[in-house]
Formats: C-alpha cells, structure tokens, sequence
C-alpha cells in the first residue's frame, strides 16, 4: 500500500527480540509510508511497545533491520533521534519540576530557538489547558493532567515521525478528540508521519490511514481498515481485531523486562 | 541555553526543591563532627596530636562530599523508576552530553553541601590555616565531587532498581569513608589498613584537603592532584561507556 513516490519513513525486516528464552517480537516486517498515519494494534503483551522501543533506539533488536527516516536506530542512533518524537505509554515527566519546565527541558534537549519554544509551549499547554497549572511541579498533577503534558511535550519539537504509544489511555473523550484532531492537522500541514498504538479500535478506524495487528510477537494482518474487514469479513474493525487475535483474555502479569528481572536480580550484565 | 546547563540547571532545581533532602543529608556528617570531634578530641589531644576538630573538619567535609556526589550518581536509578530517564535517553543529543551535564549538577549540589559542612565546622572551632589556599580547596572538593558523581552514574547504569542500594551504602561508601584518613591519621597504621588507604582514592581528596585547609599532607598536593584527576577521567570514560549502553 505504499503510496507512489512516497519514500518509506519506518521500514522493519524480519525483527526479532528475544528476553531469555521469551520471544517478544517474532520476526516482524512492515513499512510506514512518509506522511502516513499508521496504527499499530494488538492485546496487551503482542510486542507493541517492544517494537517501539528498538525503532526509538532504546532498545537493541536480537537481529533484524530497520530504518527509520532513512537512518538505522542501532548504528545511527543520533541521527535516528534528531527525526523522531515519542510520547511513551507510561510517564516520563520529572515530577520534582513544573510542567513549564519540563517543556523547557524538552525543547532545549531538542534545539529548538527561544523564541519558537515559547510560542509554542503556550500554544500547546493551552491546547492540552494546562496554561493555568503551568508553574505546579507536576508531582501535585493527576494523572490525566500528567498524560495530557506529555503529549503536549511529545509534540513540542514538530518531528517527522511521531510516535505515539497509547496516547490516550486514560483520558476523557473531550481531550481525546482534541489531542486527535490536533495530531491529524499535524500530519495534513507538517507531513508529520503518525506510528501509533490505542486499545481503542474507534481510534484506530478513524484516524489511521492503515493498520497493522500484531499478536504473539507476529504480524497477522495489514491494511487500510476497510480491507482488514473485507478480509475478516467484519462490520467493524473491532469484530475484525477480536476473529484475528482471538478472544481469550490476555495474561500480562509481567512484562518481558520483570520476568529478566527474576533471573538476574541486581546487576544487568 | 545548552544542553550542558539544562541538565546541570536541573539537578540544582530538584536539589533546592527538596530541602528534607538537603538537611537530611547534612545529619550524618554533623554527627561524626560533633560526637567524634569532641568525643575523641581529649584522647587525641593526649596522644600529642593535637586538636582533633581541626583534623575532623576536612575529612567530614570530604564525607559529605562523598556522600552527596555518590547519591546524585545514583539518583539515574530513580530517573530510570520514574521513567524520566528515557525522556533524556531518546533526545538528539549524545548521551556524553547527558551524563556529563547530569555528573557536573551533581558534583555542584555536592561541593554546596560540603562548603555548609565545612562552615558549620568552623562554627563549632575548625579554622582554616591559609585562607590563600581556599579557592585551591575549592577546586579539589570539586574534584572529589566530580569523581564520585560519575562513579555514582557507573554503578547506577548498571543497575535496574534500588534494591542494590544497600549494598552500594555498606560496601562501598561506607569503606571508603572509614579506610580514607577523615577519621584518622594515615601514619604508623597496620600494614594491611595502610595499603587498602593507599588503593583508596578518597585517601587523595582527603588528604588533598588537609593540605589546603589544615596546612598538613601525606602525599603531597601534586600526588592527590594527579592521582584524583587520572581517576576521574578514567571512572567518567567507564561511566559514560555504561550510561551509553543502558537499554530501557
């Protein structure tokens, strides 16, 4: 489905993570298209997050390639970083500063000149309508407020890919269509490409381009959302999602890293 | 604004927003300073050494700073808990830049500890022989910071969560605080306590720090110099190495 002329902005072949003895992504390959708006989906504990960790450097893959805005995240990983911005799934904001500073923070780390980070710091604590908590030290901010600032500081920087790990998990459906709308004008006026992970189907059928479910570590189905139904023949994209990963609740007691954790108590290496 | 300065700027912020911290920390030092230096003061005094606060002083300066650069190199381990840490790790910027502006905020926070250490000491009769000699001072309580700042990082990077911490309090802070010369003279020691004192590179900022404050050296001042800045490059190539390597 690559749209012609576009080159690939993430590309993945055959890539495999291995934690121990457990598989936790199992020799996946898939290609976003420069400018798209790609969803990534799967249960808990499928390798969503495994996945985004190596192509955002902070995780090495056991073997595989990927590239990620024509720069590989393994060799290249300074040049990787320069392309890409991530809002992680779980916090990581400082809470000993406020939520001004941490968008300071953020946007020395990421170059960006005084004046242009101002602007847009106001513009988008506004957005997220944290401007009147801005000078509370984000310890004091619940969790809502803190997902909101986060997104808010994963889209300081304008990057060329952005990534965004269940940006929405946890918050009202207000903020969500706001946050969505926002990213989408992102991607129509800047050619932002969107990798993304929900749990909500509605999300991904409205907002993606194309869809990508992973199960167990390997790829099942991609598409446009409309021909993952044709091919299920579903009437939505949760039915569709539900017949490809069956309906069995997910185990999740602990992630990949935990069960390392449990072999090697205190010390990494 | 640099990269350097937000990190450095950073660990300033969080260490003047924590003041239980702050004073916290100062407990233990100002313990060793009072009980042993008037506890032991008379017995050393006897023993023809002198007055034993005007020996204590730097070495419970050089504790505190031990103490206060070896957390602030940990604190990565917290960062890594709160999830803060990958918010540094996957910026444009080399994690060189990263570490060395962490290990520099860190060793800061750590020589203002030690200079309020130092000033309660002489509040309590510790004077200072050659007030000249102070910036020099200065200079190796940074030093001393620095390095253990970036041994702090080292260890912290290899590290997932807190609970080796413990082990890092007894068997290497406290070890190295106790084997340095801040308690006692290193002259005329068993054999095997001399050599271990002499493998202890806290020994050189001790001892650098009598030279300037107390106007007294084992070593020499241009020994502890080259011993401690040798050290310090070596600990941040390993650290930095480390930091580098850490996956979340």
């Amino acid at each position: 489905m690559k749209r012609a002329g576009q080159k690939a902005a993430i590309s993945v072949e055959s890539l495999f993570r291995k934690f121990g003895n457990f598989t936790a992504v199992d020799g996946i390959s898939f290609e976003v298209s420069s400018g798209e708006i790609f969803a990534f989906l799967g249960p808990n504990g499928a390798g969503k997050t495994t996945t985004i960790k190596m192509l955002t450097t902070l995780l090495h893959p056991t073997r595989g390639k990927m590239m990620v805005n024509g720069f590989d995240p393994v060799h290249e990983k300074d040049a990787a970083r320069h392309s890409f911005g991530i809002v992680f799934q779980d916090p990581s904001l400082d809470d000993e500063l406020t939520a001004q500073e941490n968008m300071e923070f953020h946007g020395v780390l990421y170059g960006i000149p005084n004046v242009l980070r101002r602007e847009r710091i106001s513009y988008l604590l506004d957005l997220v309508e944290l401007s009147e908590r801005k000078n509370s030290l984000v310890r004091t901010f619940s969790g809502g407020m803190k997902r909101r600032l986060e997104i808010a500081r994963g889209l300081l920087h304008h990057p060329k890919i952005l990534f965004l790990d269940e940006p929405t998990l946890g918050l009202d459906p207000q903020t969500r269509n706001k946050i969505w709308e926002y990213v989408k004008s992102l991607n129509k006026k800047e050619g932002m490409t969107i990798f993304f992970t929900t749990h909500y189907m509605d999300e991904a059928e409205k907002v993606a381009d194309r869809i990508a479910i992973i199960d167990n570590g390997k790829i099942v189905a991609q598409g446009t959302a409309g021909e993952l139904k044709k091919t299920t023949k579903s009437k939505s994209l949760e039915e569709s999602f539900l017949k490809l990963t069956g309906h069995h609740i997910r185990e999740e007691n602990s992630s990949p890293k935990d069960r390392m954790r449990l072999d090697r108590r205190l010390w990494r290496r | 604004m640099g990269i350097l300065y937000v990190m450095w700027l950073r660990q300033l912020k969080r260490y003047w927003r924590s003041k239980p911290r702050m004073v916290g920390m100062l407990g233990l030092p100002l313990l060793f300073l009072v009980a042993l230096g008037f506890g032991f003061g008379p017995i050393y005094q006897k023993a023809g050494g002198g007055d034993y606060i005007q020996f204590l002083a730097p070495g419970v300066t050089a504790m505190t700073i031990l103490f206060a650069a070896m957390f602030s190199g940990i604190e990565v381990i917290w960062d890594r808990q709160f999830g803060f840490l990958k918010e540094t790790l996957v910026a444009p910027v080399s994690r060189l830049q990263i570490m060395l502006g962490r290990t520099l905020g860190g060793a800061t926070v750590a020589v203002i500890q030690g200079i309020i250490v130092l000033a309660i000491s002489m509040l309590v009769g510790f004077r200072i022989s050659d007030l000249i000699l102070l910036p020099l001072a200065l200079f190796f309580m940074f030093l001393i910071a620095l390095l253990f700042t970036a041994l702090g990082t080292a260890i912290a990077s290899m590290l997932e969560d807190m609970q080796a911490f413990p082990l890092i309090m007894n068997f290497i802070i406290m070890p190295l605080f106790f084997l340095s010369g801040a308690l006692f003279p290193l002259v005329g020691l068993p054999d095997a306590i001399m050599v271990i004192a002499l493998f202890n590179p806290l020994s050189y900022g001790v001892d650098a720090l009598h030279a300037m404050l107390g106007g007294i050296s084992t070593f020499g001042i241009w020994i502890d110099f080259i011993v401690l800045g040798a050290l310090t490059l070596a600990v941040f190539a390993a650290g930095s190495y480390l930091f580098e390597k850490i996956e979340i």
